[in-house]
């Protein structure tokens, strides 16, 4: 009991002095985790938004597949891509592994089914209901998927937050093409991994606490903006 | 006192129609041989048609006769197994065709933004945005007050209000309606009714879906009856609700004055 009370006390001291360390790990895992995010909703809305919407052969199987990528485990998924950049593998060219922009496209292909899947499902509940209006003004299929996206913006910020959520939770994935290299591609959850595996409870503990509080704030910005729309 | 489509002011109770109007340039309206059928069921059966008038015309029959899949055929969002529908010789297919018709529903689909940004994103559409425009189609709605409010806050009848405001603003030649006031009370169904005749006076030509009998009376000139997916008749309003000349619509009549009758107090 004592222990996990210091190790509180300590993690509180770390991140109200703002450690040097601290500040590094943090800094590259919202770079990493808000840049995957960013780049998946740039792809994932407007195709979330046409499977929705258009009739096209394989759209069902697209679907399913979508559907079933968003339970892909992360450890499977950092094994293929870290296979495709290693100096063997096709993409081996790019010199990518063990960097962080590795490590933004791993989450990148974690969040991507998460965004388009539950953008389909978001967007296809209103188009039921948009559909005749919007054929009764000849809208063309830009103007149509631009309306829902931003009619039905709401919902599409829970599926963007939920996107983060798992990039910024991710371990598994990003530590297997990141390498958790100090200085370079540590963040904070394969930081908190290595701490605790050394003991420093303190530091990991330190670095829970700025994953949960940054949760905390994303959704609460989220959650403020949801209610100034309504 | 009313404002009108076109700004000047107009009496409500009094709905005469403007001389100096000329016709749409949509019209005749003609069907040829329209058949529909949907999950294996024969919606629509040979509906020939021509309407070349440019007053209000009510759609009317009974749940389930065809009347919404007609409107909604006439105005080019429902393709029909077989048949034709022209406008002014025109398929109604061509996009230039459909652009120059509004179509409000019996449910209002309204955008999730402010009533003003309603009229604004049609305006935009048919690139006739202008803040004078968007005003005199709020207040001929009686929506003034309210276009900064959230349009799914409103009430059903000012929803439906805005829908009409929203169809006027791609400044249409013809207007379809598909029970514009079912659900509404009486004193929101008597509002889109004057919208309604005000639209008419603006060489609006309207057809209107409804089932209620009041309302056609009120509003039409002229009737389709549409029994069982074929059209029972065409006749001008007062022919039909005198003299019927169909079985089906001497029914409908029949129906619903003993239903009236029956529903008066003692």
């Amino acid at each position: 009991m004592q222990d996990f009370q210091h190790s509180f006390t300590y993690a509180f001291r770390l991140v109200v002095q703002a450690d040097a360390t601290l500040l590094e790990i943090v800094s590259l895992s919202l770079r990493v985790s808000v840049g995957a995010t960013l780049l998946a909703c740039l792809i994932g809305l407007p195709l979330g938004a046409i499977l929705a919407t258009r009739d096209f052969p394989g759209k069902w199987l697209l679907t399913v597949i979508t559907n079933t990528l968003m339970g892909m485990p992360p450890v499977v998924l950092g094994l293929l891509v870290y296979m495709l950049l290693s100096r063997a593998g096709p993409l081996g060219w790019l010199e990518m592994l063990y960097t962080p922009g590795a490590m933004i496209l791993v989450q990148f292909l974690l969040v991507l089914p998460i965004v388009t899947a539950l953008t389909r499902q978001i967007i296809e509940d209103s188009w039921q209901e948009y559909k005749e209006q919007f054929r009764s003004l000849c809208l063309s299929n830009t103007t149509t998927i631009l309306t829902l996206l931003w009619d039905t913006r709401n919902g599409l910020l829970t599926a963007a937050l939920a996107g983060f959520a798992r990039a910024i939770s991710e371990v598994g994935a990003v530590i297997i093409v990141g390498g958790n290299i100090n200085h370079l591609t540590r963040v904070m959850t394969t930081a908190i991994a290595l701490e605790t595996s050394k003991g420093d409870l303190a530091l990991a503990l330190a670095l829970g606490m700025i994953l949960l509080s940054i949760a905390l704030v994303v959704n609460a910005l989220v959650y403020s903006a949801r209610l100034r729309v309504t | 006192m009313n404002i009108s489509l076109t700004g000047q002011p107009v009496s409500r109770k009094t709905p005469a129609r403007d001389p100096s109007r000329t016709s749409t340039g949509l019209l005749p309206l003609t069907v040829r041989s329209v058949n529909l059928s949907i999950d294996g069921t024969a919606l629509l059966k040979d509906i020939s048609l021509t309407i070349d008038n440019n007053k209000i015309t009510a759609l009317m029959g009974h749940n389930g006769a065809g009347k919404s899949l007609l409107i909604r055929v006439l105005h080019g969002i429902l393709t029909p197994q077989s048949g034709q529908v022209e406008w002014n010789g025109q398929p109604v297919e061509d996009i230039k065709v459909r652009k120059r018709q509004s179509m409000v529903f019996q449910k209002p689909v309204l955008l999730r933004r402010s009533v003003a940004a309603n009229i604004d994103y049609v305006l935009a559409l048919r690139k006739l945005s202008s803040k004078t425009r968007r005003d005199e189609l709020l207040q001929i709605a009686g929506l003034s007050e309210k276009a900064k409010q959230q349009a799914r806050s409103l009430s059903g009848g000012e929803q439906q209000r805005l829908a009409i405001a929203r169809a006027l603003a791609t400044n249409p030649e013809v207007l379809l309606m598909d029970e514009p006031t079912a659900n509404l009370d009486p004193q929101a169904t008597s509002r889109i009714e004057s919208l309604i005749h005000q639209a008419s006076e603006q060489a609006i030509k309207i057809i209107l879906v409804t089932h209620d009998l009041a309302q056609a009376q009120r509003v039409a000139d002229d009737v389709i009856f549409l029994d069982n997916g074929n059209v029972a008749e065409h006749s001008s309003a007062t022919t039909f609700f005198t003299q019927p000349a169909s079985a089906a619509g001497h029914s409908y009549i029949s129906g619903y004055l003993q239903t009236a009758t029956e529903k008066r107090p003692l």
